[in-house]
């Protein structure tokens, strides 16, 4: 197209247009706004075929399942709308990150290509089938690509719905991977190498620090998003991580908590109750927050300091409880116990017949009452599952640090 | 030489560092560091990522030879933006409102909707791996002659600290880009320009001043040569002798092109293994390098050390080509032997690689990778030269020659900024921007209204000090002391080591308005600013260097010196006014006014006469 502006005939590529204007890419590369009026079509830009190179895999290296479901690490800029969407496949991430190819032979699903906001039980539910499936077919790992937003979540939710002899490790990336400092190629090789590990178990890898040296390797049902756009944004809360891969040289070492490869049989139990809440409690919160989940079968309250609400609240609570939810406590310290025999507070929640969920992670308490809710309804055996340990995200004893 | 005949076509860009209160995407302030004050340092890998088009930028391909490691220094003054660890704020519109300012000082129409696009940059001095850069207004005209095709505005890179090592504090300050359009045909007139233009900026007043602030790139091409861009001369003084070593350097190029046209020569493609010649050699580099290739080029010898700029070969070229892939640099049979090369391995070497005397060897040593690459780099260098000039972005050399950089980049690196909202300019809010006087105009005005000569009216249009200067005379201070005080007064202190960047804008106009006032006379002003510098206020800095003196005061002082001196004054009568003067100003040591002084004297003389 050509438009006619400051004076002088422009020419440039018509890309979209934004309010009253067009958005117009000129010759030099830049972009502009212009009315919308003083553009005249003089022709169709040439069509832009993407040059795309054919994946090659190496048959001798270790298999290892690659599974997509969108976010960060696979984002591409919408060059229509401007804005960063998810749009790759696996094949893409095999072709973004050269590196991935010479350290396993990959088999690629893609389940799905959203931002993690919008992960539901569904789609839980099919991660975990298709992660089952690749386990009992022979893959020596799998690699789950996913949002950072929620990956806490998912990762929790695989953890409890799949029994695994072998690592299955949740990646992302904090910075797009359409910029050449992305930590994408970095995770993803980390996260690679994580999967041919001798790690048995659901776990999330990412950054461990600013710098490009090294990945942790979180507990799935440890481990938590805490800075909104940090590369090392992951911490596992309440532990330390299980392993780290160094990079560039992409050496893994499992610490002592780690639970190693082979140790269980492949299992699935897919049921999932979703109709499960999560409620922060706040100081003058209405008691009228906690009606609204009249109904529901269980209801996660992430509390103050040990573990506490409102009495007023408790009120509530009570009823909630008799009617058949059931509740769970857990701390907004995120970090430490939950001890609902210190104050009157805690004894009355006690009383009301809440279940303390002790130092669980709020998260991963509301995807453990889910699966838990998915197995039983028996209120006595919801209460002991939620109080037992069933993959590493509940301890008996408390660590010093914080 | 006739520039003209030769064809020569020159543009500039301008960068310009602007003094906003915020950086350009963050708000993070816009002040310089010094490197020990750093509170932080991480070290990350870039990698080149394809354009929407699937394609990737030659000239990041280029810089991508090598995997490199890049580390940064952090400070409390920078900010996960600068970290590339934050998505970025909106644009600074303190920084838009210069820039549209100075898109209006040259008749440029401002872009309506601005869109901010991410230049790839991938030697590091961006932590994104790519330099925001937003296009704001086109077509612009200055009277040196030179159309103004664009202004943008950029964020800073990065400060190379050394090699890899970059500093995060310069990152993110709003830099404004002229590009003018290749109008000028002379070394002279480039220069011209640039003066005009670097005026223009800081007539604004919101420009950054010193060393670095300011840099200009040159687009140089010669009938037959190519457009060459030289990157980051700093120094105005330079630029015309940048154009001019240019021109020569484009001119020897394209006779090395006719001659080795003539001979025929070839560039052999297919590198020779000679590790094996240098295992005993007295060079140590070659001695322990796991790698040695040759290259034949044929047809080549006496060109490759042939001078084509001062201190620069076709030799130097080439080995700024293979140096992308890591290697140190190359050997030529041009020019051996020597450093530690023998007459003997150099004919072996001939001999092994199957070049006569019409050919020209060229060696390079590293790892097998390197030394793969860096074959090729010079392959490559060498098929330009059968070209002519190939297009290149090249970096200033001390003196004014330049070096390779990378290829000119394409179109390939800009793709748009997502995490930044387009910014719509309105009618109103160009039509309310004041352009400010020009620092020409300004000197006009001041050697016409103040009486100024020409070169202090200059001085003081192009001072640091000229907003104090104009506060000062609206606030009544006569513009000459004030002129006086600010330009000479305030050197000669700093001649004398005193501190007077620790003078404050206010403390000066304090000690001004007082010598205005009558409370200070105007001979103490350098002690008492001396006394200011040193940390002391200005009331207590007056009273200690010269308490006042009333007039009652000063008329007994002069009535003693008169008394003493009566023979003296009875002897010269009036024409001792001119000796006594002297006295008393020893006497008062700058506590009144010369004026004053003399006036009482005159008066107490006669009365005495």
């Amino acid at each position: 197209m050509c438009c006619t502006y400051a004076g002088t005939e422009l020419t440039g590529t018509y890309i979209t247009s934004r309010g009253d204007h067009a958005v117009v890419k000129l010759e030099n590369g830049y972009n502009i706004g212009v009315p919308a009026a003083s553009i005249v079509c003089t022709g169709a830009a040439p069509a832009v075929t993407p040059a795309v190179s054919p994946v090659e895999q190496n048959p001798d290296l270790p298999g290892v399942a690659i599974i997509s479901t969108g976010g960060t690490i696979a984002s591409r800029i919408d060059y229509r709308t401007g804005a960063v969407t998810s749009q790759f496949s696996a094949d893409d991430i095999l072709r973004a990150i050269p590196g991935l190819a010479e350290i396993a032979s990959f088999r690629a699903h893609q389940l799905a290509t959203i931002l993690s906001e919008n992960m539901h039980s569904g789609l839980w539910q099919d991660i975990a089938r298709c992660i089952y499936d690749e386990i009992r077919r022979g893959a020596e790992g799998v690699i789950v690509t996913h949002g950072t937003d929620t990956m806490s979540f998912s990762a929790a939710a695989v953890s409890f719905m799949l029994e695994t002899p072998v690592p299955v490790i949740f990646v992302g990336s904090q910075r797009s991977a359409d910029r050449p400092s992305s930590d994408n190629v970095m995770n993803a090789l980390c996260s690679a190498q994580a999967a041919i590990s001798n790690l048995g178990e659901v776990a999330v890898v990412m950054h461990a620090s600013t710098s490009d040296d090294c990945c942790w390797i979180h507990r799935g049902t440890r481990v938590r998003k805490m800075h909104t756009s940090r590369r090392n944004a992951f911490r596992s809360i309440g532990m330390s991580p299980i392993g780290t891969v160094e990079y560039p040289s992409l050496e893994v070492s499992l610490g002592p908590a780690a639970v190693l490869r082979g140790s269980t049989e492949p299992a699935l139990m897919d049921r999932l109750d979703d109709r499960v809440g999560l409620l922060s409690f706040y100081p003058g919160m209405d008691a009228s927050v906690i009606s609204a989940y009249e109904g529901f079968h269980g209801l996660v309250i992430s509390g103050t300091g040990l573990g506490h609400v409102s009495a007023d609240s408790i009120r509530t609570l009570s009823g909630l409880i008799r009617d058949g939810t059931n509740v769970v406590m857990t701390s907004q310290c995120l970090n430490g116990r939950v001890c609902d025999r210190v104050y009157d507070t805690g004894r009355d929640l006690l009383a009301a017949g809440v279940i303390e969920g002790e130092d669980m992670l709020p998260e991963a308490a509301l995807m453990k009452l889910m699966w838990v809710l998915g197995t039983t309804d028996d209120p006595d055996e919801v209460t002991r599952l939620m109080q037992t340990n069933l993959r590493g995200e509940l301890g008996r004893c408390s660590p010093h640090g914080l | 030489m006739d520039y003209e005949a030769i064809g020569l076509k020159a543009g500039i860009e301008i960068h310009q560092q602007l003094d906003t209160a915020e950086k350009l995407f963050c708000h993070c302030p816009t002040r310089l560091r010094d490197i020990s004050e750093r509170d932080g340092e991480f070290f990350r890998y870039l990698r080149a990522t394809e354009s929407e088009l699937g394609e990737i930028d030659r000239a990041a391909q280029e810089e991508m030879k090598q995997v490199r490691r890049f580390s940064y220094y952090a400070y409390d003054t920078t900010c996960l933006v600068e970290n590339d660890e934050e998505p970025p704020a909106p644009l600074n519109p303190e920084a838009l409102m210069v820039c549209l300012t100075i898109a209006k000082m040259m008749g440029a129409t401002p872009i309506e909707q601005v869109h901010v696009m991410r230049k790839l940059v991938i030697d590091g001095s961006n932590t994104s791996g790519f330099q925001r850069t937003a296009l704001i207004a086109l077509n612009g005209r200055i009277p040196a002659g030179a159309r103004i095709e664009t202004l943008c505005l950029e964020e800073e890179a990065a400060q190379r600290i050394h090699d890899s090592t970059f500093s995060l504090d310069r990152l993110g300050i709003p830099l404004v880009e002229i590009t003018t359009a290749p109008d000028m045909r002379t070394p002279e007139q480039v220069k011209e320009v640039a003066a005009y233009i670097g005026m223009l900026l800081r007539s604004t007043g919101r420009v950054k001043r010193g060393i670095g602030t300011i840099r200009q790139d040159v687009n140089i091409s010669i009938a037959g040569g190519a457009r060459v861009e030289i990157k980051g001369v700093q120094e105005l003084d330079l630029i015309d002798e940048v154009v001019r070593r240019e021109v020569v350097r484009q001119q020897q190029l394209l006779l090395i092109r006719d001659e080795l046209s003539a001979r025929g020569a070839v560039a052999d493609p297919a590198p020779i293994p000679v590790g094996d010649l240098f295992k005993e050699t007295k060079s140590a580099i070659l001695k322990k390098a796991p790698c040695i290739l040759a290259i034949r080029l044929r047809g080549f010898a006496g060109l490759v050390g042939r001078e084509i700029q001062p201190g620069r070969r076709l030799g130097s070229e080439m080995s700024d080509y293979a140096k992308k892939c890591g290697v140190g640099g190359i050997f030529h049979t041009d020019e051996l032997p020597a450093y530690g090369v023998t007459e003997e391995e150099v004919s072996r070497l001939r001999t092994l690689s199957g070049a006569d005397d019409a050919d020209c060897v060229v060696i390079v040593a590293g790892s097998r990778q390197k030394a793969e690459c860096a074959v090729l780099q010079v392959v490559r260098r060498a098929q330009y030269a059968l070209d002519g000039v190939p297009e290149e972005t090249r970096k200033m050399l001390e003196g004014g020659s330049t070096a390779y950089m990378r290829p000119l980049p394409g179109a390939a690196r800009m793709y748009p900024e997502t995490d930044v909202l387009p910014v719509t300019v309105t009618r109103e809010c160009r039509d309310s921007l004041v352009v400010p006087e020009l620092l020409t105009d300004k000197t006009g005005r001041f050697s016409a209204t103040y009486g100024f000569d020409e070169q202090l009216a200059r001085q003081l249009a192009y001072s640091d000090r000229l907003p104090l200067f104009e506060r000062a005379v609206a606030e009544g201070v006569k513009p000459m002391l004030a002129a006086r005080t600010l330009l000479a007064t305030l050197r000669e202190l700093k001649r004398d080591g005193v501190d007077t960047g620790a003078l404050g804008d206010d403390c000066l106009l304090s000690v001004l308005g007082k010598v205005e006032s009558g409370d200070l006379a105007k001979e103490a002003i350098p002690d008492v600013l001396r006394e200011v510098a040193s940390g002391t206020g200005v009331e207590a800095a007056v009273e200690r260097i010269a308490p006042p003196i009333t007039s009652d005061e000063l008329v007994s002082i002069i009535r003693a010196i008169l008394t003493e001196r009566e023979e003296f004054v009875r002897e010269r009568g009036m024409g001792a006014l001119g000796p006594l003067m002297g006295v008393v100003m020893e006497e008062v040591r700058g506590r009144v006014d010369g004026r004053q002084i003399s006036e009482i004297l005159k008066n107490e003389l006669a009365s005495m006469l």
